[in-house]
């Protein structure tokens, strides 16, 4: 794929210019999703499940529609059966039919006045449920007499004779690897259990719609991708999708959890219904209850090892449970899990199982940091076991170029040796411990991927330059285009204004998601300014009277191209774009594209923690992330992945987790009881960006945002397990679970 | 119960308003004076995000009633700035990449502003102990301690 | 001809061969080749599978061409977060 000679001296590019929106965020004049008002607005309320399982036998909402205020009330039979199984189970996720699948599964809504007058309809309505027998562990639902979560759901994948709640199955490898264990001198054997956790974001999820009598809709919302939304919503509303125009307000955090539709479809049935605008906005508890966590997992996992450290052969086998939907999650963990070692012989096995949970949404790097948590467990418990250098032995089994990966390709150019020789290098690595403390490491991997892309360019007759794009800002990216752009114009960051476009301004955008914007926006950003610099230098060409291509672009302005052209001085973006209205009219350049050609990101974390045997409580030392970016476009805001997704995963390893009842219920749906990392947790967090620029990206960008969360949850792990001096192999190893494995 | 009526100073300005007897602060703020800046993170102070100052004293405003507020000084991020130009610590914040989905930043301003009237001169640990009420999920909180130190810096005309 | 690197469950549909030889130029031939050879792929298939192509991934590039010594691996459809 051509995309253009990879440049090497950057003038903006690698520069830490401020972000546009700063201001906005820092004064509280940003819009999220909460933030919009329409006029005429009514409040909508979602009246939710209480119990884990349970038919619906019948939902009388008459009471709740007499109350004065009350202008519609939606359920289930609202809303068309659809024949398309994934889009089918969004919408039945959004509403429940027949039956409700998990606690706080949605079966009935209001639209009011007031917001007070909604919640005392919610109480008015009758819901008459007969319980079913639940199953909320994954292990418990694959046994042959486990309840049924959904009937008839199992992909032609799955083996004959399982349970029905086993829906996807997966087997990735090569080898021999009986033969590969026997040349080991240890295998090692361990199980390991994660819990579902929350991709946690500030922002509960908020919209406002607007169904006009004639059919048309305005949506309103925080989300990762517009286009999605529209294409799901449309869908479930049984709507053309360009009469559906969706605008994503700033978003308060997402990873991955703002990816699909929960509330949005329920908004546009209440406003179709009431012929009014319809606002919802989740509050904590229901964000907890009914969205999309991650999947909850048990995995086991061998590992043969020679005395010497080469890993001889390695094998996984992972149950995934991703709530009450057919999930594939398992499918991502399955190829990641051994992604980092050049192995003769390796096989992963991955299975997943309906449980009465909500239903899966990824948290970045979706699969991965369960399996590679257990993997890198087993590889450091080898290490221990026969007397290794971590680092040393990650060395020697290293994935480079040329190697052929646990999941099928040949690698290309990865990175990661260079942050393993990085980390080998650090004076974190030698930094002495004390009593009770441990040191711990792990390696981490995520895909990347491209996507559908469009952006608009287009140049004003003041010189200045308007970037339209299509993809939420969740970290900073907007500055990363811009600066780009300003790299491929050659003129200033300050100049260019990158805004993100409604569903009605520009062709489709895939979710802000895949670690994709910096790389797939910002080559589509490059291969429009190079768009819009042909049509400058024919417009300077014209001018000057000689053929369009003895004319270049330099330093922002067109030049004749050489002494043959004639001898005309430079004409600047900005006096082309002057004259733009007489010399043929305004100037734009455009690109749509699917990207292929993502990188993958490779990243090793550090870290140093004291664990106190009295109370088993966790302390985080010192902590240090090192990942290949490619290139860092704008280096605060690849810091700022790092930090940010090392921080989810401490939570991840050290505290969070979803509990449910003997009930079934959710029992910590709340900041207080599912605790995610306060500031006061928490050392600085070092970053090291390394740079192997990826072919696939004019500049070698490769996407970073995902990889960051995959890391942490083994080396916290071998951390704790070196400084308690026993093998924790539960996540999250929170101080009750680690005074139970001092104990033993 | 009847509506109540209210008088108070919002970030400098007389404000009046009717409210409900149960009604959070922070739905007086964003509902009814337009004031959307602080957010609602959870309505049970677990996360600070709705953040403000009453009487000088910093709250979160799911936890306090509008009713309570008669009479009262209430300074919220809106009031942060002085017209046009940023307080030390917004700029601060945009200079050191302190933020990147923001949601949680008015909140942690405001918060921060309130420590640096206390203590203008805190060490790393007294910013992480004081901030510990406002949860962030993007940043790890790094570029933030960073941030309030090099604006606490300024205004102690260092 | 083209030599094609099924991962594990694929393979299974596919008469149990872990790597096939189709006919193909393109990402799409390989597909409806594929799909014709081994029908039991076809529900897979509608689903979506993304392609490794020399250790570049491509998801759903219909007219990638392929050369006939590429390394070619299917794998599933990317997802992310």
């Amino acid at each position: 794929m051509d995309t253009g000679q990879s440049k090497r001296e950057f003038r903006y590019v690698g520069t830490r210019p401020n972000r546009p929106d700063g201001v906005d965020k820092v004064t509280g004049r940003a819009q999220y999703g909460a933030d919009m008002t329409a006029p005429g607005m009514l409040t909508g309320a979602i009246l939710r499940s209480p119990h884990a399982h349970a038919r619906i036998i019948s939902i009388d909402t008459s009471a709740a529609e007499a109350i004065a205020g009350v202008r519609a009330v939606v359920t289930g039979a609202d809303f068309v059966r659809l024949d398309d199984d994934f889009i089918r189970d969004v919408q039945e996720n959004c509403m429940a039919r027949e039956t409700a699948l998990y606690d706080g599964h949605a079966v009935a809504a209001v639209a009011a006045t007031t917001p007070a007058i909604a919640r005392a309809a919610l109480a008015k309505i009758a819901v008459e449920y007969e319980p079913l027998p639940h199953v909320t562990d994954v292990d418990v639902a694959m046994k042959a007499d486990a309840p049924v979560v959904l009937a008839g759901r199992a992909l032609e994948t799955v083996p004959a004779g399982m349970t029905q709640n086993v829906t996807n199955h997966c087997e990735f490898g090569h080898g021999d690897l009986e033969a590969g264990f026997a040349k080991a001198d240890l295998v090692i054997e361990r199980s390991f259990k994660t819990a579902a956790t929350h991709q946690g974001y500030i922002e509960p999820h908020a919209c406002l719609a607007s169904v006009t009598a004639d059919g048309k809709a305005d949506l309103w919302c925080c989300t990762q991708g517009q286009f999605f939304v529209r294409s799901l919503c449309s869908a479930i509303m049984g709507m053309e999708a360009s009469q559906l125009r969706v605008t994503a307000s700033e978003i308060g955090g997402g990873f991955g959890g703002k990816t699909t539709v929960f509330i949005e479809p329920v908004a546009l049935a209440l406003s179709r219904k009431s012929g009014r605008p319809v606002k919802i906005v989740m509050k904590r508890d229901e964000v907890f209850r009914a969205t999309g966590p991650t999947v909850s997992s048990s995995m086991d996992v061998r590992i043969g090892m020679t005395k010497d450290g080469r890993i001889t052969a390695g094998e996984a086998n992972l149950r995934y449970s991703g709530g009450a939907y057919p999930c594939g999650t398992v499918e991502m963990g399955a190829q990641a899990a051994f992604a980092a070692y050049d192995l003769e012989a390796v096989r992963t096995i991955g299975w997943n199982a309906l449980t009465n949970r909500p239903k899966e949404a990824a948290y970045r790097a979706p699969g991965a940091p369960q399996a590679i948590y257990a993997v890198e467990s087993v590889v450091d418990e080898l290490c221990q076991k026969l007397g290794l250098d971590p680092l040393t032995v990650r060395l020697k089994n290293a994935a480079r170029k040329g190697t052929l990966s646990s999941y099928g390709p040949t690698f290309n150019d990865i990175g990661l040796v260079a942050t393993l020789e990085a980390a080998t290098s650090h004076p974190h690595y030698t930094a002495p411990l004390g009593p009770n403390q441990g040191r711990g490491l792990s390696c981490g991997f995520w895909f990347n991927f491209g996507g559908n892309t469009c952006v608009s360019l287009n140049i004003n007759t003041d010189g200045t330059v308007g970037v339209t794009e299509g993809n939420p800002d969740i970290g900073g990216s907007r500055a990363s285009i811009s600066l780009m752009a300003a790299e491929e114009l050659g003129i200033h960051y300050e100049n260019i204004r990158t805004i993100i476009a409604d569903t009605s301004s520009l062709g489709y955008n895939d979710v802000t998601d895949g670690s994709r914007v910096t790389f797939s926006v910002g080559l589509a950003t490059i291969k429009a300014a190079r768009d819009a610099i042909g049509k400058m230098t024919a417009r300077a060409a014209q001018y000057w009277g000689i053929d369009a291509d003895a004319v270049k672009w330099v330093d922002g302005a067109a030049v004749p191209a050489g002494s043959n052209a004639g001898k005309f001085p430079p004409l600047s973006l900005a006096e082309i774009a002057e004259m733009s209205p007489q010399t043929g009219g305004p100037i734009a350049g455009h690109h749509e594209v699917n990207v292929d050609g993502a990188g993958v990101s490779f990243g090793v974390h550090l870290v140093d923690v004291e664990v106190d045997p009295e109370t088993g409580f966790t302390k985080v030392l010192r902590y240090t992330v090192f990942q290949d970016a490619g290139k860092a476009v704008h280096p605060d805001y690849v810091e700022g992945q790092m930090q940010g997704g090392a921080v989810q995963g401490i939570g991840w390893a050290l505290n969070e987790e979803y509990v449910y009842g003997e009930d079934g219920r959710l029992q910590n749906p709340s900041f207080l009881d599912y605790r995610i990392p306060v500031s006061s947790d928490l050392p600085n967090i070092e970053t090291v960006i390394l740079e192997i620029p990826n072919p696939g990206h004019p500049y070698g960008v490769r996407g970073v945002g995902e990889t960051p969360i995959v890391p942490p949850l083994a080396a916290i792990a071998n951390a704790v397990s070196r400084a308690a001096g026993v093998r924790l192999t539960e996540l999250p190893m929170s101080p009750p679970r680690i005074l139970k494995a001092l104990k033993s | 119960m009847r509506s109540l009526h209210v008088s108070a100073m919002v970030n400098g300005d007389p404000v009046e308003f009717i409210c409900d007897p149960g009604e959070p602060l922070l739905d007086v703020l964003r509902n009814r004076l337009g004031l959307t800046g602080a957010k609602e993170g959870c309505g049970t102070g677990d996360c600070g995000a709705c953040s403000v100052t009453v009487n000088g004293r910093l709250v979160c405003s799911c936890l306090v009633l509008g009713a309570e507020v008669d009479g009262a000084e209430i300074s919220t991020i809106e009031g942060m700035a002085d017209n046009e130009e940023l307080h030390p610590l917004q700029r601060a914040f945009i200079d050191g990449a302190a933020f990147q989905c923001g949601v949680c930043t008015p909140g942690i301003l405001v918060a921060a502003k309130a420590l640096l009237e206390k203590n203008p001169e805190p060490t790393d640990e007294e910013v992480r102990f004081w901030l510990a009420g406002n949860l962030c999920r993007c940043t790890g909180y790094d570029k933030i301690i960073a941030a309030v130190q090099v604006a606490a810096a300024e205004m102690r005309g260092a | 001809m083209v030599k094609v690197k099924l991962w594990g469950t694929l393979g299974k549909l596919a008469d149990g061969q872990s790597e096939v030889e189709i006919e193909a130029k393109t990402f799409k031939e390989l597909l409806d080749r594929l799909v014709e050879a081994y029908p039991g792929l076809a529900p897979y298939v509608a689903r979506g599978v993304s392609m490794s192509l020399d250790g570049v991934i491509y998801r759903e590039s219909w007219f990638q061409e392929i050369g006939s010594d590429s390394e070619v691996v299917l794998m599933p459809f990317m997802k992310g977060g």
